[in-house]
């Protein structure tokens, strides 16, 4: 399994074998949301980088998932409309949210690896 | 900003038990412990839940024109209500618009005990001294005294452990009872839908009590956000959202709580302020009404999501809504036009644009447990 990247979202990417990136949320966000009980994919399709193309319910709020680089969606992880829970269980592996294909994959080399996103959480807690 | 935040005697506590502490009210309270939104919600249907809700404002009215005064705040009974009783009250304004929902109860002949949102405390505080004040005493426990909520099918229970005399109390009685040798007044009422308590205690002896509390193994310390799902279910309001100074008690559906006496045909009619704007509304309707909503899909519809009809015209708003732990849905309340307020209709929240259908539903969502003896 590749690296991970993450993005000031709270967003993780991983680049698989045939070239499509995973993203899913990261701990901290499933853990600043809470209880997920609802979640809405991603439809196929283009987007620009920022785009909201999905949303998560917790018990308490909203919370939108944005594209973290521009490109398309290809595939989406519908095992989490029937147990949503499984971000809360599972970020980084069960709790997928969708496959893309990223327009430009130099985008994806700027983002944060996982040091640089411990110290962006560390120095988000101390703002 | 955390600096000029208030906080209870029980801040270290919370701390301790790792809570996540949010700004409520001017308040740092905890919105969930490590135990998670939807485990805490279930626990307390389940067994007994501790509240704190010390940011809530306790006052304590004295004097033998006490009652009488204070009914001219509310379309509430107070004159007759029996010592050791507690009641459901609102005040409004002129317009008859609701300015804070309150729990009044009788301590005495003499004095009433009273228990207001920590929103509008202050607020509350100074209507009662420049409506009533000439008439009776008003003393703020604003600083002097924390309040905690033990609920659920096991709070009796625990806390017959501490006070044997509390097993025989029926919902909405209220008594001055010892707990660990502290003098507190005990009511058995909440804001959960189950069967509980809520307990004044001297701030310096809340910790103690809390603790005491926790350390009985049915209890679980509950934050802010299982108590607001644990009253969506139960139907209750929650003033700010589902009722404000911009409704009255009649679009609200609290008819219920205007009591009899003070109606039309009642022996002490009126008398309230908006008085002949509420029971005009109550003999001969109203264009809107708060309404139960089950959302037909498992998307959550928050508050502020505009409601639609089956050809898109914008016939109302949701209050408050969310998921509800215990049904195991999306639940919601919001005000409809009369043509979609009864118990069937078909209607449609827009969320993120898209329109999710909706039934009007019966409140609450979710039996009340209450113990009526």
């Amino acid at each position: 399994m590749s690296e991970l990247r993450f993005t000031v979202d709270h967003e993780w990417l991983r680049v698989d074998q045939d070239g499509l990136i995973t993203v899913g949320v990261t701990h901290f966000a499933q853990d600043a949301l809470g209880d997920v009980v609802f979640v809405q994919l991603p439809e196929a399709g283009d987007y620009e980088q920022g785009a909201e193309v999905a949303v998560l319910e917790s018990v308490k709020a909203a919370s939108s998932i944005v594209m973290p680089m521009a490109g398309e969606v290809i595939a989406v992880n519908a095992t989490l409309e029937e147990t949503p829970e499984l971000v809360n269980q599972a970020p980084l592996t069960e709790g997928w949210f969708f496959r893309m294909r990223a327009a430009d994959m130099s985008a994806f080399d700027s983002l944060m690896d996982e040091s640089a996103y411990a110290r962006f959480l560390t120095a988000t807690a101390d703002a | 900003m955390t600096d000029t935040l208030h906080k209870t005697p029980l801040f270290d506590l919370h701390v301790e038990l790792g809570a996540k502490m949010v700004p409520f009210a001017g308040f740092n309270m905890p919105v969930q412990y490590p135990l998670g939104v939807l485990k805490e919600h279930l626990h307390t249907r389940a067994a007994a839940g501790l509240f704190d809700v010390s940011h809530m404002g306790q006052l304590i009215l004295r004097g033998a024109d006490a009652a009488a005064a204070l009914e001219t705040l509310v379309p509430v009974d107070i004159i007759d209500l029996p010592v050791g009783l507690q009641r459901y009250a609102m005040f409004t304004n002129e317009q008859g618009g609701i300015l804070d929902d309150l729990m009044v109860a009788r301590l005495a002949d003499d004095v009433l005990f009273v228990v207001v949102n920590a929103a509008c405390k202050d607020q509350d505080l100074a209507h009662l001294q420049s409506h009533i004040g000439s008439r009776c005493s008003i003393e703020s426990l604003f600083d002097s005294r924390a309040l905690l909520a033990l609920q659920g099918p096991k709070a009796v229970d625990v806390l017959a452990r501490l006070a044997p005399s509390v097993a025989s109390m029926t919902f909405m009685q209220f008594a001055e009872v010892e707990l660990l040798g502290i003098p507190c007044y005990v009511s058995r009422s909440g804001y959960t839908g189950e069967d509980g308590y809520e307990i004044s205690v001297p701030n310096a002896q809340a910790e103690a009590l809390a603790r005491r509390l926790l350390a009985e193994s049915e209890v679980e310390a509950i934050g802010l956000g299982a108590r607001d799902s644990l009253r969506l279910e139960a139907g209750l309001c929650l003033y700010g959202h589902d009722m404000s100074v911009d409704t009255t008690p009649i679009e609200a559906s609290l008819l219920w709580a205007i009591s009899k006496n003070r109606r039309a045909d009642g022996a002490r009619a009126g008398n309230f302020p908006g008085a002949a704007t509420i029971l005009a509304q109550h003999a001969n309707g109203v264009s809107r009404k708060r309404v139960g909503l089950l959302p037909q899909e498992r998307t959550p519809v928050r508050e502020g999501c505009e409601i639609v009809d089956a050809d898109g015209n914008v016939i109302g708003q949701v209050c408050s809504g969310g998921f509800g732990p215990t049904l195991g849905a999306p639940l919601a309340m919001g005000y409809v036009t009369s043509a979609f307020v009864p118990v069937g209709s078909a209607v449609w929240a827009v969320v993120r644009g898209k329109r999710v259908a909706m039934t009007v539903a019966k409140t609450p969502f979710v039996e009340q447990r209450y113990y009526r003896g």
